[in-house]
């Protein structure tokens, strides 16, 4: 073993990958006080991870210098941050007036169907997984759905299976080498 | 800031321009409820209950957030602003659970206070209150979580008051929840300042919660037992069949030297009083076990044994060591004791700090001492030394609290690093050994540190043990010489400070007057005029034989020192203790001693702050060692007057009887008599009698009675007439700091489970977190 290798060891194995960390040390300086980066930071880093695991918020709290608790409290807010892997697309279905007027519910319970989950479930191979949202600024076409970062609107019930199968497509390639696609969601960077 | 003229309710209000509303309110008056507003911290703005209405402003304000300027108009109560209180306090209860019959805040909840002055008794809202289960996060602190208002007191409280930062807000809107830093634990200093500033049910206390309700209690204002800052703390007492027990100890008045603080210790470790270990009645040595006897019998056995000692072997046989924790009048009486009843001069006490040094060092200067009040509001700083965080919460607290308001400039020269540099202006890391060099690397040093320490204006020096004797000298005399210094000195335990003020020492008289000094205390019979023994001397002659008695009040030196056993076989000892410690456990005659809680009397802290203690637990069995101290001259000598002045005008006292109109109403005429110095001392076993006569002979202690008495801390001065050079002070050898942490105490804390639950519970958590 290498002096090198072995002081990598020492080390815990890095929570992000160089390119997100580079990032996140310019973010930290863009700011007049660093915790302004808080939430850029952890959206960036749902993204490469999947969800904001503990190694996530440590990191995090570390860089911004504040508790791994004041990270969390924030995260906590908001509905788009989540302590828990989600499924590889995250479907956020819209249950807001507008949405649930044109037939939200009926949307949200055709993907409970189709997936053989429940409203907040995630398939048992990782690819999908449901949650309600609230109000995702698409009244004018409800209802509304968003996968990961991508809107599908005017949805009517039979247009579910069309969504899943697209997004099914776009992962069988990489699935013929699976060590190449790592479980994890699709940032629209990406 | 000039002062600003605006209206109140009609009425013109005069305030600094800038100052809150609801503040310049208060100070006059007019009360602003309030539940997120908590004067200190933060402005939150979140409960809405402080709205006002202001001249030309559409809207209600909140006088929290509200500064006052020139000519503003304000109304603080109509039928607008009631309606709109209310309506705050129906949502606040959508889901408050109105369970204040078994809640622990019943009867002090600002919740259920408002809710009676603005009748929001009935709700409007048909759905199902959100129910969820209450959480335990240490054994100190439960979390009821239904009852939390989110007001965010504690956080704040938490995370500016003690800059410890262990709670937080999780979620949002009605699911928000107050979190712990840990999973459903709490990993802190446990000081239970949450719990005391929840307005509240919320969060409730481990070793108070379910056991009584407010007004079953008699709330007795006394100082804590525990370390050297002399904090007020409020005991809930409640009768017994033998007395009265403690069963809450809080800081419920906030009247004290401490303000809104009270820590760990304070707070929870009362239970050493109640403790089945304490012992209750005396017991004496027969047939080589100790066997319990009479009062009387073993008052006369140790009496009549130390007399004969005293006249066959003469008074350098026999020794007495005093304790920390008793009184200044029991330390006064006790070295008084020593002096005229047994003739000796063999006299000490486990010695924390050099205390002594400090006086010789400031002798001849006045007005170079800081109150604990000064450290509040001083304008910069030097911390030599220590870890005020653990061993002096409260003056960690001020310092804390008068860095992050007034912007003190703290500066901190310590060997190791302290919590405290993070609020600190500079630090400076030392040697251990090299803290008597300070001084003088201040003076000469070209760091910024000295720079800045030389450019202060004037300058507050607090320093610990690690300063003594010559070390003391050499800083009080760059301090003189600097100009515009106080100083003080940190000591363990609460009445460390008394101990050595009273003269519990071989060399000293109390005052720290040298016992050879011409015409000192000439009032007092046969006075021997050479030192005596300290301590370790004393335990040297008991090991040759040569010490005839030993009379140990409150110390536990074998434990302390890890004596031999049969270090005292020849010599007849006597303790008086709260428990059978391990000294006592050797003893011939045994004393059941009152605590600190269970007596009165007068403590002074480590800065010098005078303070009175009230009576506030009680039982059966056991006496204050003033009286233990009494009953035993009184078997040796036969005039007890000589030792206690008591009954000087006679022994029959007006308690009332004479005072025409207010005639029978011995309580207010009790308050005008001691308020103007006069109270009767009808008793041998008054200490106010004693507290008369160290008024008078004690350099430094001239009191401010009427603020003693109204329970305000007066400061001493720390003097000592007669020049005497500090190396010949016996005193910088013989000190044993005991370090104390958040939750120990001395040899007392080991009496007390909440301390020890707390402790373990922290203790793990450290584990648990460094696992992580």
């Amino acid at each position: 073993m290498s002096p090198k290798s072995k002081k990598e060891k020492s080390k815990s194995a890095p929570v992000f990958s160089a390119e997100l960390a580079a990032r996140f040390d310019a973010l930290v300086e863009k700011y007049p006080v660093k915790r302004s980066a808080l939430i850029p930071m952890l959206l960036y880093a749902q993204d490469e991870a999947g969800y904001l695991s503990d190694a996530v918020v440590a990191e995090v709290a570390r860089r911004i210098g504040i508790t791994e608790l004041e990270v969390r409290d924030v995260a906590s807010y908001y509905s788009m941050l989540r302590f828990k892997p989600a499924g590889r697309y995250n479907i956020q279905v819209c249950t807001n007036i507008s949405c649930m007027l044109r037939g939200a519910y009926e949307v949200s319970e055709r993907f409970q169907e189709e997936l053989g989950i429940g409203p907040q479930g995630v398939t048992p191979d990782g690819l999908f997984s449901l949650e309600e949202v609230e109000c995702i600024g698409a009244c004018c076409w409800a209802p509304a759905v968003q996968v990961n970062y991508d809107f599908h609107d005017e949805i009517r019930p039979d247009h579910v299976l069309g969504i899943l199968s697209g997004y099914r497509g776009k992962i069988r390639p990489a699935e013929k080498d699976p060590a190449k696609e790592p479980a994890k969601g699709t940032p629209p960077h990406a | 800031m000039p002062e600003v003229t605006f209206t109140v309710d009609g009425k013109k209000l005069r305030a600094p321009a800038g100052t809150l509303l609801i503040d310049a309110c208060r100070k006059a008056g007019i009360e602003i409820p309030a539940f997120c507003y908590y004067p200190g911290l933060s402005l939150q703005a979140a409960c809405r209950m402080c709205v006002v209405r202001q001249e030309k402003v559409p809207k209600l304000q909140t006088a929290c957030t509200t500064t006052v300027a020139e000519g503003q108009v304000f109304i603080t109560e109509s039928p607008e602003i009631a309606q709109a209180r209310k309506a705050t306090i129906q949502l606040l209860l959508g889901n408050h659970p109105l369970d204040c019959p078994v809640c622990d805040a019943g009867g002090e909840c600002e919740l259920q206070d408002m809710t009676f002055k603005y009748g929001a008794g009935e709700s409007l809202y048909a759905e199902a209150k959100h129910h969820r289960d209450e959480q335990q996060w240490s054994p100190a602190v439960f979390y009821d979580r239904p009852r939390c208002i989110l007001c965010y007191r504690c956080v704040r409280m938490c995370g500016e008051g003690m800059d410890v930062w262990a709670l937080g807000v999780s979620g949002r809107g009605a699911d928000s929840l107050i979190v712990p830093n840990q999973p459903n634990q709490l990993d802190c200093e446990q000081c239970g300042m949450c719990i005391d500033v929840c307005p509240v049910g919320a969060l409730t206390s481990g070793s108070y919660r379910y056991k009584t309700r407010p007004w079953e209690m008699t709330h007795v204002s006394t100082v804590c037992t525990h370390c050297a800052d002399g904090c007020t703390v409020t005991l809930g007492v409640r009768q017994t069949s033998d007395g009265s027990e403690i069963v809450r100890a809080d800081n419920r008045d906030k009247n004290g030297i401490n303000g809104d603080f009270l820590c760990a210790k304070g707070r929870f470790g009362f239970d050493f009083v109640e403790s089945p270990d304490r012992l209750r009645q005396p017991l004496v040595r027969s047939n080589g076990r100790l066997e319990p006897a009479s009062w009387e019998h073993a008052i006369r056995l140790a009496a009549s044994k130390l007399k004969e000692i005293r006249d066959t072997r003469g008074g350098a046989a026999i020794g007495v060591i005093g304790s920390n924790r008793t009184t200044n009048e029991e330390n006064y009486l006790l070295q008084k004791f020593a002096r005229t009843v047994l003739h000796t001069n063999n006299i000490d006490h486990e010695r924390s700090t050099d205390y002594a040094a400090l006086a010789r060092a400031l002798a001849g200067q006045s007005g170079k001492t800081a109150s604990l009040r000064d450290i509040a509001s001083a304008c910069a700083i030097l911390l030599i030394g220590g870890n005020p965080t653990d061993e002096h919460p409260l003056l960690a607290w001020l310092l804390r609290t008068n860095v992050r308001l007034n912007r003190a400039r703290l500066y901190i020269a310590n060997a190791k690093p302290i919590k405290l540099t993070r609020q600190a202006k500079d630090a400076l890391k030392i040697k251990s050994g090299d803290y008597n060099d300070l001084p003088a690397s201040l003076d000469a040093g070209r760091s910024a540190f000295a720079k800045a320490i030389r450019a202060e204006g004037s300058l507050l020096v607090i320093f610990g043990e690690e300063m003594r004797g010559e070390a003391v000298e050499k800083l009080v005399a760059w301090g003189v010489k600097r100009g515009n210094v106080r100083f003080a000195c940190l000591g363990d335990h609460s009445n460390s400070r008394g101990a050595a003020d009273m003269g519990l020492l071989p060399d000293l008289l109390p005052g720290y007057v040298p016992v050879a000094a011409p015409g000192a205390f000439s009032e007092y019979p046969n006075l021997p005029a050479t030192p005596g023994k300290s301590l370790p001397q004393m335990i040297e002659a008991a090991g040759k034989g040569e010490l005839g008695a030993l009379l140990v009040v409150g110390a536990d030196p074998v434990a302390t020192r890890k004596l031999d056993p049969t270090l005292f076989n020849s010599t007849f000892l006597v303790v008086q203790d709260l428990f059978l410690t391990e000294t006592a456990a050797l003893a011939d005659v045994v004393f059941p001693a009152a605590s600190l809680y269970e007596k009165s009397g007068t403590v002074t802290n480590t800065f010098g702050d005078l303070q009175l203690l009230r009576k506030g637990a009680d039982r059966a069995g056991v006496k204050p060692d003033f009286e233990i101290l009494v009953r035993l001259a009184g078997g040796i000598i036969d005039d007890i007057k000589t030792l206690v002045p008591f009954g000087q005008r006679g022994v029959t006292g007006d308690l009332g009887q004479s005072r025409g109109a207010q005639a029978g109403e011995a309580d207010r005429h009790a308050i005008w008599l001691e308020a103007n110095g006069l109270e009767p001392k009808l008793s041998p076993f008054d200490p106010l009698a004693i507290l008369d006569e160290i008024e008078r002979l004690v350099p430094g202690y001239p009191l401010d009675r009427i603020n003693l008495f109204a329970g305000n801390d007066v400061h001493t001065k720390l003097s000592s007439p007669g020049y005497v050079p500090v190396a010949e002070l016996a005193g910088s050898g013989l000190i044993a700091p005991a370090h104390d942490t958040l939750f120990t105490s001395g040899r007392l804390g080991r009496w007390s489970e909440a301390l020890k639950q707390l402790a373990q519970h922290q203790a793990k958590e450290l584990v648990e977190t460094a696992a992580d």
